[in-house]
This record gives C-alpha cells, sequence and structure tokens, in this order.
C-alpha cells in the first residue's frame, strides 16, 4: 500500500524577507522561506538530502539583532524575525566568498558559479599571480571514479554522505588544518586500500565536480564532453528487487555518468556501486 | 557499524602504550586474538561505540610513548574503540601535537609567538637549529604560554613515562641540554615568580599563589580552602546561582558573558544528565593567568568547579587542559587525587549527598578547541570544529546535553563570591565590571607576570606597576584576537565598558608591551601566520581569508611602494570585514582585529 506521509501539522511563522511578510512553516530554514518567496540565495555545501553544514557561507543573510551575518541554510526561521538578502553587507561577503573559493581552487565546473560571480562583483584575480591554492593532482586510482581536490571546496557534503547521513562507509573524512585539510581516507592511502564500497554516492552530492566518474573525467580530458548532445532518461534499476531510480546520461548512445533522482522517496539519490558503476552490459554490443 | 581495517599491525610498545590506558581486549571484535566465541557473536553496537571520547585520550597515550602516531597504532585504537579508521585519521592529523609521519622520539616546541619573539626567538631557533643532535626534532611552536619567562621551549621525550622539560627563559646552551636530557634539566622556578604581586595582602584569586604548598590540601584548607563549598551547601544550588548573578561575574575567557545567566540556563533545563566544562585550553598568545592559577593553586580550582557542578546539577566535571602544561596537569591530576582521597570529590561530597568528580582531558596543540563547541567535539573524540550556535551549550553542549563551560579564572571568582557575598564582591570594580581582573603583562616591561587589579584601574596603572620600559611604542590588549592601542592611550580604564569605549577589548586579559625596537609588520606577519595556522578549516571565510590576509602582510612588509601598500591594505580591509561578518566562531570573527588596530590606531605602513 502506497501512502503519502502528511506529517504532523505545522503552524506557521510570520516573518519578513527583504521587508516582504512571509509564512513559512515552523522548523524551515531562512533559506527554505527564501526559495518559497522565489529569492535566490546562492548556496554550495548545502544540499537537498543533506543536514546543513554551513562551511562555505555563501548564503549568508543578515538578521535584524545578529552581531554577525547567519547562514541561510541551517539558521531556522522564527517569528517576528527580520531578513535581508540584499544588502551591502550581505553582498560584500558572498563577494569575499566566492572570491576567495575561485582564487584557490578550480570552480570551472561548478554550476552556476560563473552566473554568482558575475552578478556580486567578485574579482578572484586580484589576490595576485601568487596566491595560494590548492594544488592537487587528480587522483585516479581506480576504474570507477576520479577525485580532483583542486576542485575541492571542503563542503562536507562528500564526507557526510559516506558517513552516518547516508552510506555508513566512513571511508572519508577531513584531514589536516585549516587551508592544509583535505579529504582523506585513513592514512592519507590510494582508494582501493580504504573502507569504500564504491557507491558514488559522494559524488551524487559533490557540487563542484571534484568528484567525477572516470568516465566524464576521461572525456573532459579528451575534450569530448558535451553536457548539450547528452539525453537523461530515469528507469528502474535492474539488479535487486528495491526498485532504486536510475538517471542514465547517455552521449553518442553510451552511458557517461549515473545519478539517481533526489526526491525518490526510497532512496533520496543513493545507490550502491551496481546501480551506479554497473552499466556496461547495456552497452556491450558483442 | 562495518568497519575495514587495513593490514597494518601494531608494535608491542603501541599496544602496550593503548592497553594501559583501556585495559586489555575482551575480544577479538576489540583486537585480541580470536576466541571460538568471538566466531559466534559480534561484539559492537552501542555500547561499544559509545566509548569514542576516549580516542583524543588514545591518541596521546600513543603519541607519548612513542612520539608519533602509526598506521598499525592508530588502527589498533580505532579497533578498541569501534571508530572509522578514517575519522581517527582526520582527527590525529587536526592537532598539532600529533605526528603520522615517523619521527624522533624527543621533540622540542620552540615558541616562536609575539613575547618570545620580541625576546629573541629567532636567534635561539637559529642557535638551537645549529647545535641540535640528530633524534631530536625541533618543532616552531604558538604561543607557549609562558610569556613572563620568555622565550620559552618545551622539550617532549616519549617514552613511559613520557618526559618533558621546560625551558624558560630560554638559551640556546640550557635548551639544547634540555632536549638532549630532559629528566636532568634543572626544576622550573616556582610559579610565584610568575607573581610579583606575591603576598601582597590585598590580593583575591592570587592570594594563595606562593603562599600555600600547590601539594598540599592541609595547607590550602588551612587558607580558607573549602569555605566557599561549605557555604554552597548551607545556601543550596538555587541561592549560589542566584549569588553569582548578584555579584555581576561575567566570563573571562573573552566574551564576557554573564555567569549567573548561564548557570541557571543550564540547571533549568530538564534534560539530564548535565555536565560541567572547564576551559583550561589557555591558548591565546599572551595568555598564562590559568596556568599559574593551576599550577601555584590547584585546589581552588577543584573546589570552584565542585561548585559549579553542585549550583548546576551536574555530577561529572571536565577540565580541558591545554597539552602544553605539563606542570599544570601533574599539579591538577595530583590535586584530584588527593580531594578524591579526602571525601572533596567522588559520591559523597563533604558528606553532604551530593557526587562529583572531574576528569582531566587534555588539548594536544589547537588555539580552536578553546572555542567552547570546538572543545566539546575535541573531548567527544571529533575534529576540534566549532559547532554552529543556536543551539547554545546550556541547552546542548557536550553529549548533546546541557552543559556549563567556564574558564579558570571565572571558576576561581566563585569563591570569593561565596565567602564574602555577592555584595562585597560586586562592591569591587565598576558597576558594569564586578570584582579583581588577572592581566598578563609581559613584552617590554620589568616585572613580567600574572597582575591582580580590581577592574577600573587604567592600562597605565597595570603598566606602571609592572615597570614599563621607556621608549614603549604599543600595547597589545587582549591578546592576538584583541587590538594594539598606542603608548598615548594609557588613561583606557581597563572595564569592559571602558576598553569597549575605547575600540580596544580587555578579551583574555592580555596587556604586551612593545618598545620601538620591535619590527612591527614582523609582529602582524606573526599574528597572521597564527590565525593561518590555527584556522580549523571548516568555514571559507577563515580557511582562505587567513591566508589572503597573511599574504597581503608579507607583501606589505616586503615594501613595494606607497600605491601597493594602499591597495593591500584595502584588500586586507575587504578580505577582514567578511571574515569578521560570515565566519562560523570567534577565531575568523577576530582574526583581522589586531592587524585592523595596527593599521588604524598604529599607522603601521604608513
Amino acid at each position: 500500500m502506497t501512502t503519502t506521509a502528511l506529517g504532523i501539522p505545522r503552524r506557521l511563522l510570520e516573518f519578513t524577507i527583504d521587508g516582504e511578510p512571509v509564512r513559512a512553516p515552523e522548523g524551515s530554514t531562512i533559506l527554505d522561506a527564501c526559495r518559497a518567496a522565489g529569492t535566490d540565495v546562492p548556496t554550495l555545501c548545502e544540499g537537498d538530502t543533506l543536514r546543513p553544514r554551513n562551511a562555505c557561507r555563501v548564503c549568508v543573510v543578515e538578521v535584524e539583532g545578529s552581531r554577525t551575518l547567519v547562514p541561510a541554510c541551517s539558521r531556522k526561521a522564527e517569528g517576528g524575525m527580520e531578513v535581508r538578502t540584499g544588502t551591502e553587507r550581505v553582498r560584500h561577503s558572498r563577494k569575499i566568498v566566492l572570491e576567495l573559493l575561485a582564487s584557490s581552487v578550480d570552480l570551472s565546473t561548478t554550476p552556476r558559479v560563473r552566473e554568482w560571480i558575475k552578478e556580486y562583483g567578485a574579482e578572484p584575480g586580484r589576490f595576485g599571480a601568487d596566491a595560494g591554492r590548492v594544488n592537487e593532482a587528480p587522483r585516479v586510482d581506480n576504474d570507477l571514479y576520479v577525485r580532483d581536490y583542486g576542485k575541492c571546496i571542503l563542503c562536507y557534503k562528500c564526507v557526510d554522505a559516506c558517513g552516518d547521513q547516508w552510506q555508513n562507509s566512513f571511508a572519508i573524512s577531513v584531514a589536516g588544518r585549516g587551508f592544509d585539510a583535505r579529504i582523506a581516507v585513513e592514512h592519507d592511502a590510494p582508494l582501493t586500500e580504504s573502507a569504500c564500497v564504491y557507491c558514488g554516492n559522494c559524488i551524487e552530492v559533490c557540487p563542484t565536480g571534484a568528484l567525477s566518474f572516470k568516465s566524464e573525467f576521461d572525456m573532459r580530458a579528451a575534450g569530448t564532453w558535451d553536457e548539450d548532445r547528452q539525453t537523461e532518461t530515469t528507469t528502474v534499476c535492474a539488479y535487486c528487487g528495491v526498485g532504486c531510480n536510475l538517471t542514465l546520461h547517455v552521449q553518442d548512445n553510451e552511458i557517461v555518468k549515473v545519478t539517481s533522482p533526489h526526491d525518490n522517496p526510497v532512496t533520496h539519490g543513493n545507490l550502491c556501486i551496481k546501480g551506479r558503476f554497473g552499466y556496461q552490459h547495456v552497452q556491450n554490443r558483442n | 557499524m562495518d568497519l575495514h581495517f587495513g593490514d597494518s599491525k601494531p608494535t608491542d610498545d603501541e599496544r602496550a602504550a593503548v592497553d594501559a590506558l583501556l585495559g586489555p581486549p575482551e575480544s577479538s571484535w576489540e583486537g585480541a586474538d580470536r576466541s571460538d566465541a568471538d566466531l559466534r557473536w559480534a561484539r559492537g553496537g552501542r555500547a561499544a561505540r559509545d566509548r569514542r571520547d576516549l580516542l583524543l585520550p588514545g591518541l596521546h597515550a600513543i603519541n607519548d610513548r612513542i612520539g608519533w602516531i602509526s598506521a598499525g597504532a592508530l588502527d589498533y585504537l580505532c579497533r578498541r574503540l569501534t571508530v572509522p579508521p578514517a575519522e581517527a585519521y582526520g582527527v590525529a592529523t587536526f592537532y598539532a601535537m600529533f605526528s603520522v609521519r615517523p619521527r624522533p622520539s624527543t621533540v622540542l616546541h620552540v615558541c616562536t609567538d609575539l613575547a618570545c619573539t620580541a625576546a629573541g626567538a629567532a636567534d635561539l631557533c637559529a642557535g638551537i637549529e645549529a647545535r641540535l643532535g640528530p633524534g631530536i626534532h625541533l618543532e616552531r611552536s604558538p604561543c607557549l604560554g609562558l610569556c613572563e619567562r620568555a622565550p620559552a621551549a618545551l622539550t617532549v621525550r616519549a617514552g613511559d613515562p613520557v618526559r618533558t622539560a621546560v625551558s624558560a627563559p630560554a638559551t640556546v646552551r640550557d635548551t639544547v641540554l634540555a632536549a638532549t636530557a630532559p629528566d636532568s634539566a634543572p626544576e622550573e622556578p616556582p610559579p610565584a615568580t610568575a607573581v610579583p604581586q606575591a603576598g601582597n595582602p590585598g590580593l583575591t584569586l592570587l592570594a594563595r599563589v606562593g603562599v600555600v604548598d600547590p601539594e598540599s590540601l592541609d595547607d590550602y584548607r588551612a587558607h580558607g580552602g573549602y569555605r566557599a563549598l561549605r557555604r554552597a551547601f548551607d545556601l543550596g544550588p538555587a541561592a549560589v546561582i542566584r549569588e553569582v548573578t548578584d555579584s555581576g561575574l561575567v566570563g573571562r575567557g573573552g566574551a564576557a558573558f554573564p555567569t549567573g545567566r548561564k548557570w541557571q540556563a543550564t540547571a533549568s533545563q530538564p534534560d539530564h544528565p548535565h555536565y560541567l566544562v572547564c576551559n583550561a585550553d589557555e591558548s591565546e598568545p599572551g595568555t598564562f593567568k590559568d596556568r599559574v592559577i593551576m599550577e601555584g593553586d590547584p585546589y581552588s580550582l577543584v573546589e570552584a568547579m565542585t561548585i559549579a557542578g553542585y549550583a548546576t546539577g551536574a555530577h561529572h566535571g571536565y577540565l580541558y587542559l591545554r597539552g602544553e602544561y605539563p606542570r599544570a596537569l601533574a599539579r591538577m591530576e595530583h590535586a584530584l587525587t588527593q580531594a578524591r582521597a579526602r571525601g572533596l570529590l567522588g559520591p559523597d561530597v563533604l558528606g553532604q549527598g551530593y557526587a562529583f568528580d572531574i576528569e582531566i582531558r587534555r588539548g594536544a596543540g589547537a588555539y580552536i578547541c578553546g572555542e567552547e563547541t570546538a572543545l566539546f567535539n575535541s573531548i567527544e573524540g571529533y575534529r576540534g570544529e566549532p559547532r554552529s550556535k543556536p543551539p547554545f551549550p546550556v541547552e546542548k553542549g557536550l553529549f548533546g546535553k546541557p552543559t556549563v563551560e567556564n574558564n579558570v579564572e571565572t571558576l576561581v571568582n566563585v569563591l570569593p563570591i561565596l565567602t564574602g557575598g555577592a555584595q562585597a564582591y560586586a562592591a569591587v570594580g565598576t558597576e558594569a565590571s564586578t570584582g579583581p581582573k588577572l592581566y598578563c603583562v609581559s613584552g617590554s616591561v620589568e616585572r613580567p607576570g600574572v597582575y591582580e587589579f580590581p577592574f577600573g584601574v587604567t592600562l597605565g596603572d597595570v603598566l606602571r606597576e609592572a615597570g614599563v620600559r621607556d621608549g614603549l611604542r604599543a600595547v597589545l590588549l587582549g591578546g592576538a584576537a584583541g587590538g594594539f592601542v598606542r603608548a598615548d592611550e594609557l588613561d583606557i580604564p581597563l572595564t569592559f565598558e571602558g576598553t569597549r569605549a575605547a575600540g580596544a577589548t580587555v578579551g583574555s586579559g592580555v596587556v604586551m608591551a612593545f618598545d620601538s625596537t620591535v619590527p612591527l609588520p614582523r609582529l602582524l606577519l606573526r599574528i597572521a601566520e597564527f590565525f593561518r595556522d590555527e584556522s580549523c578549516g571548516q568555514c571559507v571565510p577563515c580557511r582562505v581569508g587567513t591566508v589572503r590576509q597573511e599574504e597581503a602582510l608579507r607583501r606589505l612588509g616586503e615594501g613595494r611602494g606607497a600605491a601597493a601598500a594602499a591597495d593591500d591594505i584595502a584588500l586586507l580591509r575587504e578580505v577582514g570585514r567578511a571574515m569578521r561578518d560570515a565566519s562560523i566562531c570567534g577565531l575568523g570573527q577576530t582574526a583581522w582585529n589586531a592587524v585592523e588596530s595596527a593599521i588604524d590606531r598604529l599607522g603601521a605602513y604608513e
């Protein structure tokens, strides 16, 4: 029997966003309310299937009475709150955060970031040519996916997806401290010596393309990756009886990547190694 | 939890170090040889995972015995505690005192922070490097909290037991000798030498330092010890909180939050257990007052923690003690043992039916762990990264339970409040800043050390008492997270309201004097390096902003012309503003304070 959980009826909170009165159910975050009101707030470390880590600070907003800016992604809305999303103070912090990120890591495969850099007038180049960067060579140590930490913004999403929020494999963690902090498996070993089960749920949540299918990585290197020529087909995984949804990304009649819809009530975008990477038989033409 | 372990095995020494802490393993699930029973049922589950908070003590045990943490040792510790190795690796690499790469068993930490730099730490390091034999690893260290005897060095020789030797003031010869043979290094001078006012009858917080034998509980009681706790038991918890609230006591760690309100908020939480945490992770550059209290009057902290626990309904207190304080650790351990033996800690404190005990947890070299929520994560066995607030610790703190966290100095203020009454306490100081305050005076003064004054004296009063030398150029007030003031601003009243009005801060009570012989740009660069090193890396403004700040200061120090300097100062202001506005915790929010004050008040780079 299929039932739709309606949840407990929730009280509506009344507060303002940029002077406009809004109502949001109790428990909503400021970000939820902004999105419902049609106010665009940039986010990077926020994930629709994960608890907020508020690490990237690109979603900060001003809340009346608060000494510092607050992260919209994790701060719960309260009745009577006065939220401001477009003030000079907010725009300044967002601009600097974008500049700090773009000057230290490669954001070329991060969706929407180019648009935000333009919108906030960020100039990452002004820290000079000698500005410290996360210079990491891509780690290609297995056939399934690549870890390119030169693109990593340390949003913690992969760590959370691998840990107690979804996969419970605990294969990765943040190691080191400060600017030297990196995502790593134990003893910074190759993935093949770690607890990784190759579910690829970290790739699913990575916001910058630091984690990518080996197929995508190779095609990008060869210059053949072209999302405009790709189709996306959502189907059901044929391996077992759970019935996970797969979205097959196909280019030139080849599966080049597999994702999973985040709104699927069973899997919430998570798959196992078979669903994520076990598609070769589909395109075996012998 | 289905954990994966590699093939690395611990050495016998590593295994012994872990087993000395945790006891022998009970089954092969915990790392023992496999028995038939192990094949029939799995040990694990919540009971096994609930010992995660022993991860940091376990890492200390290995590091203390071996000098570094190998893959085999880390895996064994993880098996014992059911902790994923990747997470434990993340924790081990978080702390500056640990190494996951082989290094000699002797590590010599030489302080290169502000007071020590002003006292010639660079020459000291160079001299030591030239004479240091193999088998000793030199680490340039942030402030060791020995500023009154700068420059300072700390030798840690791994073994069973671990040996330490403090050299301060350090000469090349003494330091090399101490590093080579820590056992035969000369004793540290008594704590009273850090208190130039010692024996002065007007002292309250420092009254016993240098007067009582810090090892003797009887001596402590003969000098008024445990009168405050008896009074607390007479009053009952609610009245104790009322006294503390009425006294106007606010936190001395830097944030100045009203202590009574914090206690009340915790005591009234329905969720149990409640915890008490004493923050003794004193790492703000230039701060050493908590060390002097713990070394010179350790029982006062034990008594004050007991009172705080009683008032807030906690039965378990944690003392999170800085890893670089070996003598404070020894004194506090001794004091806890004595107090337990005499029924002043344990299931029935003073026969009043109240159970309370204190556990010491050592930090391992991370300034950020002095941030209250980072400290909780550190105790719990996670990386010492701050949590976002709300929820606040009084509601969800250590292990997710209501927690009161107070600094050492804050807690020992509770004793005079209870013995003398809230009114008498509040009569000291000013209306908005009550009571006595400790100042850590160092740098260009004749008599550096911890000074006690009632709130309201001026900066000049403190400096004159310490014998400030001629040619004063600037004073760093409140530590690296505080700010500089000019030599002509010595009439600033040292109160929360007075410093705020002057655009400065009391902070942790640092008063560091610099004369014109110390190049200001080098100090600023050292402060920037400090914040870059100590940023936990969690949020972008602080993780990258502290790097950009350091780069800009480095360029400014090179002197590339007025136009370039103006650009860099503008850049610093923009990055600094975003760090202050958008960082998660106080570290990032204050990382630009000192540099900003040096530019605006002192005219650095003009």
